[in-house]
């Protein structure tokens, strides 16, 4: 094709002009990190990432449980694939997934409780039981027809929601959205964490079966 | 709850409140803008029995939000909100001024048009997937209106960004989803260069809000990288031309709500980004840029009409339509003037609810005869007087006659062309309108010609034809009294004191 | 010039070469995989000139926008993925007709 004659040096171009364009980046102004540190004990956690995840660009967190939750919405509106053929699984994924899902969901509890303090947190938490739940569908494992309706979409929804309650509350009460008293900063991250917690991982292995449970044949 | 306001309020004069003016003053409606739409979402997702109730009543409550908005605004100036109560650089920001006002009122206009159409459009199973799509893009337009953080702005873009290709993927068949598809990767490829250029602007000036950036940003390569990063992923999602290139399937394939939608509001989000960047951060850039933007605009302008005229499908020629139309915004950038930025804004404005109506017309013409061929229109069209009324009432907006808002919008934009010595930018206005009537006209003849053997036309919904009409009277109306709107943009000065 | 900005360069790299594998490849899965490795290489770069003052530890905001961008591409490639199923399902084949570029 022609077109690569003038793609290649054109990126090349690009690669160099944007090599540039990083090492000529000046050196870090003091500004948003000291000010964190200041604000740390305000913020009711003491790892720096979730107080910026949870509390000081919570706005952000919000947006993207919607994101998260909006990929799923416009999975379920394509529907699902209805000649999808299930093979049993083998030996190896049988005895492995009867393994590992425990110790994912244990393991994700635990993220999300040393998130305050440490490296952890509502995302990594909610990947390791998306893990798990993609683990179990691979094994032919569905959910039952009691829960995969309301049930499983309050599930879903729960992140986004107990967010914006949480916000809006705040708001109600006293001062702005999404604004934590700081006595209990902590127990309202954590309370949020475990809601999106549930929600992403929920939302993760839904994305993976890629057809809504319950609607059979389409 | 209090929130920093722009000018200082005289209490004394207000002493003799009424409770309407109370509530109205101290709700943040700000937040309520952004926040309804998004639990309206949920909800329909959780009860989709409901959902249609429930879309109607959302879109009617965001009319009445923007309007508290709107009264702040005049009351008290530009406002700016922290949310969490930290306030930037450490959180993120809200603000609001006349242009963001302008932004969350031309969407909610529209979005009531939208959800009154789909409302009888879509049969019951998509209407449980299209309302809470709908609504979710409904709030990422206002979240994105409202933003003030450039990494906000990132994740807005992505949530408008996937709510618009599920909804382009809701019509079903091959050719919305291979349009779906592209549109996808576009999105992606878009709002990685965006993304790309924030972290050059952030690990540059260490913040990530509009207005202190705007006051430490100096040139140096990054900022020149993140510029052209930035814009280029802003072009490509408002498919300025040559970027265009996947518009005219994207809208043309999809239901024709989704299609008002995308050609209406979706586009002119990531123009609102770009124009909200350069007047605030990218003033150093310099005039070869913008004499570049004003080029790419007015190729568009003629591409995209002389493409129009050849299509032979209704809705492939509206699409064009937009692609023409979206050339007129970037011709404000040369010429720079505050007087061209209104003019641009009022030509969004204009465009927004005049495609919008034109848009909900086609639709009305494919579920009426079952296909859009514009040489076999005219069985159809006579059928359906008030569509018809509609399409050529958004056609006079589109081709720039009197009275409409795309006539006030042209004016604007030539006097601007012609205080600043820039002639040809208005030539090319005046080609731009030649074209929209060749093209309009084309559809509209159909009416005098005599109809063939009448066939089978299907039923249309009143309702349907009714909101495209009320929307192509909004346009006329915005010709008439302008005024409002224009003094609406000034709030805040958001295009500086010039002239 | 410390280790961060190569880090840095090889996340620009990744960028440049994950849109190179988007323009020139017509396979679809393909082209949802240079979008993944365009995003990672500006992960890469947001996350490498957090670190550049030595000695202090690294400015969080940087990894809270990283880990933000990785859930909303996650979600993206998960749409992307169920839509080119369902294109090839419909059409029979794994490229967008007509226009394979871009």
């Amino acid at each position: 094709m022609d077109r690569n004659y003038w793609l290649l040096p054109l990126l090349l171009m690009l690669f160099v002009g944007l090599g540039y364009a990083v090492l000529s980046i000046p050196e870090p102004v003091e500004g948003l990190p000291k000010m964190l540190v200041d604000n740390m004990e305000l913020g009711g956690v003491s790892n720096p990432v979730t107080a910026v995840l949870l509390n000081f660009r919570g706005y952000d967190t919000l947006l993207e449980m919607g994101v998260l939750l909006v990929a799923l919405l416009g999975v379920w509106s394509l529907g699902g694939m209805p000649d999808y053929h299930e093979s049993s699984p083998g030996l190896v994924l049988d005895i492995m997934s009867r393994q590992l899902v425990p110790v994912l969901i244990i393991v994700a509890g635990y993220l999300l409780w040393v998130g305050a303090d440490a490296p952890g947190g509502a995302f990594q938490a909610g990947a390791l039981l998306g893990a798990a739940g993609v683990l179990l569908l691979l094994c032919g494992w569905r959910i039952g027809n009691k829960c995969s309706g309301l049930v499983l979409r309050i599930l879903i929804v729960l992140g986004l929601g107990m967010f914006v309650m949480a916000g809006t509350g705040l708001l109600l009460i006293e001062g702005e959205f999404l604004q934590y008293p700081p006595p209990v900063a902590s127990e309202l991250i954590l309370i949020i964490e475990a809601a999106a917690t549930l929600s992403i991982g929920t939302t993760l292995a839904a994305m993976f079966l890629g057809s809504r449970p319950g609607e059979a044949d389409k | 709850m209090n929130f920093p306001t722009g000018a200082g309020t005289d209490h004394c004069k207000r002493m003799k409140l009424l409770p309407m003016e109370l509530i109205l003053g101290e709700v943040p409606w700000i937040v309520v803008l952004i926040i309804l739409p998004l639990t309206g979402g949920m909800a329909c997702f959780l009860f989709p029995t409901i959902s249609k109730s429930l879309g109607l009543l959302t879109s009617l409550a965001v009319i009445s939000c923007v309007w508290g908005l709107g009264w702040q605004l005049e009351e008290d100036g530009a406002q700016r909100y922290a949310i969490g109560g930290w306030g930037a650089p450490l959180g993120i920001d809200l603000y609001a001024d006349g242009l963001s006002l302008v932004m969350v009122a031309v969407a909610a206009l529209v979005g009531l048009g939208i959800s009154v159409y789909s409302s009888s459009y879509f049969r019951r199973d998509k209407a449980n997937h299209f309302w809470p799509l709908w609504l979710f893009l409904c709030g990422a337009l206002n979240a994105l209106f409202l933003s003030s953080d450039i990494f906000n702005l990132y994740v807005t873009l992505e949530l408008l960004g996937l709510t618009a290709v599920a909804l382009v993927a809701l019509a079903d068949g091959s050719e919305a989803l291979t349009s779906a598809m592209r549109y996808l990767l576009i999105n992606l490829m878009g709002s990685l260069f965006y993304l790309l250029g924030v972290a050059f602007l952030y690990h540059s000036f260490g913040s990530l809000d509009i207005a202190i950036l705007a006051q430490r940003v100096e040139p140096s390569p990054a900022v020149w990288a993140a510029v052209g990063l930035i814009s280029a992923g802003l072009l490509l999602k408002t498919a300025l031309f040559p970027m265009h290139f996947w518009l005219p399937a994207a809208h043309a394939s999809a239901p024709a709500p989704v299609s008002a939608l995308l050609s209406a509001l979706v586009v002119k989000a990531s123009f609102y980004i770009l124009l909200r960047m350069w007047l605030e951060i990218f003033p150093i850039v310099g005039i070869s840029f913008a004499q570049l933007l004003g080029l790419l605009g007015s190729a568009a302008v003629l591409w995209g009409g002389i493409q129009a005229l050849r299509q032979t499908r209704l809705k492939l020629l509206v699409a064009y339509s937009t692609v023409s139309q979206l050339g007129y915004l970037f011709l404000a950038f040369p010429l720079g003037m505050s007087i061209a930025w209104k003019g641009a804004l009022y030509m969004l404005l204009s465009h927004a609810v005049a495609k919008a109506a034109m848009f909900m017309a086609a639709g009305n013409i494919l579920a009426a005869g079952g296909h859009d061929r514009i040489a076999d229109l005219s069985s159809i069209t006579q059928r359906l007087p008030l569509t018809l009324t509609a399409f050529s009432l958004a056609g006079i907006s589109i081709m720039g006659l009197p009275p409409s808002g795309g006539f006030i919008a042209k004016w604007l934009l030539l006097e601007a062309s012609i205080q600043s010595g820039q002639w040809w930018w208005g030539a090319i206005l005046l080609l731009g309108g030649l074209l929209a009537a060749a093209y309009v006209f084309r559809v509209v003849s159909h009416v005098f010609t005599q109809a063939e053997a009448t066939h089978e036309a299907r039923e249309v919904p009143a309702r349907m034809e009714w909101t495209a009409l009320v929307l192509a009277l909004v346009v006329i109306f915005l010709g008439v009294f302008a005024s409002w709107p224009l003094a609406m943009m000034e709030i805040g000065s958001p295009f500086g004191g010039g002239s | 010039m410390s280790y961060v900005y190569l880090y840095a360069l090889l996340g620009v790299g990744l960028f440049v070469l994950g849109l190179n594998a988007l323009i020139v490849h017509a396979h679809l899965m393909r082209k949802i995989l240079a979008v993944n490795v365009m995003s990672t290489g500006v992960f890469l770069v947001l996350v490498a000139l957090s670190s550049r003052n030595e000695g202090i530890l690294p400015d969080p905001v940087p990894h809270a926008m990283v880990i933000t961008g990785i859930v909303v591409s996650v979600s993206a490639t998960a749409l992307a993925l169920i839509l080119m199923l369902k294109l090839n399902r419909a059409t029979g084949k794994n490229e967008l007709p007509d226009r394979s570029r871009d």
